[in-house]
C-alpha cells in the first residue's frame, strides 16, 4: 500500500497534475526562458534540484514552524538553496552558469516550488516529499523541454542548437519572441489535455 | 495534519530568527568556499578571450593590463597589450554598452597594431536567448574580422553603417557595434602610449 502511494506521488506530477500543462503554475520562467530546447532543459533541471532540496527541508522542519509564519520561512529556505546553487554553478561549472545565468535567480519566485512546499511537503513525510518533488520536477523538465523544442524548431529551425534548415530559410521568429511562447503553450496545453483525457 | 507549533509572537519571531541565522551561515559558508574558484573561473574566461581575439603573443597581457580613465565611458577602460619577442603585436580592448535589449553588453575587441580588428569575443550579455544571444555566433562575428573601423562604418545598415544586424535583434546588434566603436575610440586615444611602452 505504502509503495503504491509513493508511485502515485511520483507519477501524478508527470501527467495527472503536470505543473505546466494541467496546473498552469510557474508561468513566468515557463514563458520567459523556453526560447530554445536547451534553455528549457537547463531551467527545468535547476528547478528540479531546488524543488527536491526545499521539499526535503520543509518536510523536515514542518512541525517546528508556527503556521502563521510558514510562508516567509519557506521562502527563506527556497531562496537560500537557489543562491547556493547559483554560487556553486558559477564557481565550478562556469560554462553552464553562463548559459543559465539570468534564469537561476528566477527560480525563487517559481510558484511550483512554494506551491509544493505549502501543499505537499508541509503535510507529508520526507520520503513522500522526495517522490513528490521528483515527479513534479520531472514533469516540469519535460514540459519545458517540449515547449522549448517546439519554439526552437519553429523559430530558429534548429533543435538543441543543431541547425537543420539553411541559414537563409525563413523561420517564424515570432515563436522565439514572448507572444510565440503564449501561442505555443496554448496549443501544447490543448493537445496535452486532449491526449490525457482520452486515456483516463 | 500533524500538530503544529502554536503561533505566538515569541515563537514566530524566534523561528524566523533561527531560520534566517542558519541560512545566513550556510550562505556565508558556501560563499567562502566558492569565492576563489569563482575568481579563477572569471580570470580564465578573460585569458581565453584574450587568446581568442589576439594574434600569437608570448607576454602575459593580464599582467600588462592598463586601466585608463575615459571620458567616453563611465568605468575605466581595460586594455591588454600583447607582445611577441618584445615587439608589439596587438591589443585587446574591452568595450561595453548599456543599450542592449536587457542592459549591459561587454565585449573584448582584439586589434592589430594598425587598428584592424583581429577578432571579437563577447564577455557578458543578457540578451534574449535565441535572438540577441546570436551576437556570439560566428556568422555575426565574422563580418568584423580584418575590418578597420576607421574605414569600416561600425553601425548597423539601418543607421547608415555597414554592419548586417541580426534579424529580430537590431537593438542587440546596435549595442554590440556601439561597444566595438567605443573600444576602437579608446584604442585611438591610447595607441601611441601602448605601442611605444616596452613591457
Amino acid at each position: 500500500m505504502a509503495e503504491m502511494n509513493q508511485k502515485q506521488n511520483f507519477l501524478k506530477g508527470i501527467i495527472k497534475e503536470n505543473p505546466i500543462f494541467v496546473m498552469l503554475l510557474g508561468m513566468c520562467p515557463t514563458l520567459g526562458v523556453t526560447s530554445s530546447a536547451f534553455n528549457g532543459l537547463g531551467m527545468g533541471v535547476a528547478t528540479l534540484f531546488v524543488l527536491l532540496m526545499s521539499n526535503i527541508v520543509v518536510s523536515l522542519v514542518k512541525n517546528l514552524i508556527p503556521a502563521k509564519v510558514r510562508i516567509p520561512a519557506f521562502i527563506i529556505i527556497i531562496a537560500s538553496f537557489v543562491t547556493i546553487v547559483e554560487m556553486i554553478l558559477e564557481a565550478f561549472v562556469p560554462l553552464l552558469y553562463e548559459q543559465l545565468g539570468i534564469f537561476i535567480p528566477l527560480i525563487v519566485v517559481n510558484c511550483i516550488i512554494l506551491g509544493r512546499a505549502e501543499a505537499f511537503a508541509s503535510k507529508n513525510n520526507v520520503l513522500s516529499s522526495i517522490f513528490d518533488a521528483l515527479g513534479m520536477g520531472i514533469g516540469f523538465v519535460l514540459a519545458l523541454t517540449i515547449l522549448g523544442s517546439v519554439r526552437e524548431i519553429l523559430g530558429s529551425g534548429s533543435l538543441f542548437g543543431l541547425i537543420f534548415l539553411p541559414e537563409t530559410a525563413n523561420t517564424f521568429i515570432l515563436f522565439i519572441l514572448p507572444p510565440g511562447a503564449f501561442i505555443a503553450l496554448a496549443y501544447l496545453t490543448v493537445m496535452f489535455n486532449r491526449l490525457t483525457s482520452k486515456t483516463t | 495534519m500533524m500538530s503544529k507549533k502554536e503561533s505566538t509572537f515569541i515563537s514566530m519571531a524566534l523561528s524566523l530568527l533561527v531560520i534566517t541565522l542558519i541560512s545566513g551561515f550556510a550562505l556565508g559558508f558556501v560563499n567562502d568556499l566558492t569565492i576563489e574558484p569563482k575568481a579563477k573561473a572569471k580570470l580564465e574566461r578573460k585569458i581565453n578571450a584574450i587568446k581568442l581575439v589576439l594574434p600569437e603573443f608570448d607576454n602575459n597581457p593580464v599582467e600588462a593590463r592598463k586601466l585608463v580613465k575615459s571620458e567616453l565611458a563611465k568605468d575605466s577602460i581595460e586594455i591588454y597589450p600583447a607582445y611577441k619577442n618584445n615587439v608589439f603585436v596587438g591589443v585587446a580592448v574591452i568595450g561595453s554598452s548599456e543599450k542592449g535589449f536587457s542592459g549591459l553588453i561587454k565585449i573584448m575587441v582584439g586589434f592589430k597594431p594598425d587598428g584592424t580588428i583581429q577578432n571579437i569575443a563577447v564577455l557578458e550579455q543578457k540578451e534574449t536567448p535565441g535572438l540577441g544571444t546570436k551576437i556570439k555566433d560566428e556568422s555575426f562575428l565574422q563580418q568584423f574580422r580584418d575590418k578597420n573601423p576607421s574605414t569600416f562604418n561600425l553601425k548597423v545598415k539601418k543607421d547608415g553603417g555597414e554592419v548586417d544586424a541580426l534579424t529580430g535583434a537590431t537593438i542587440s546588434s546596435r549595442a554590440f557595434t556601439e561597444s566595438a566603436q567605443l573600444a576602437f575610440d579608446e584604442l585611438l586615444i591610447n595607441l601611441d602610449a601602448i605601442s611605444t611602452s616596452k613591457q
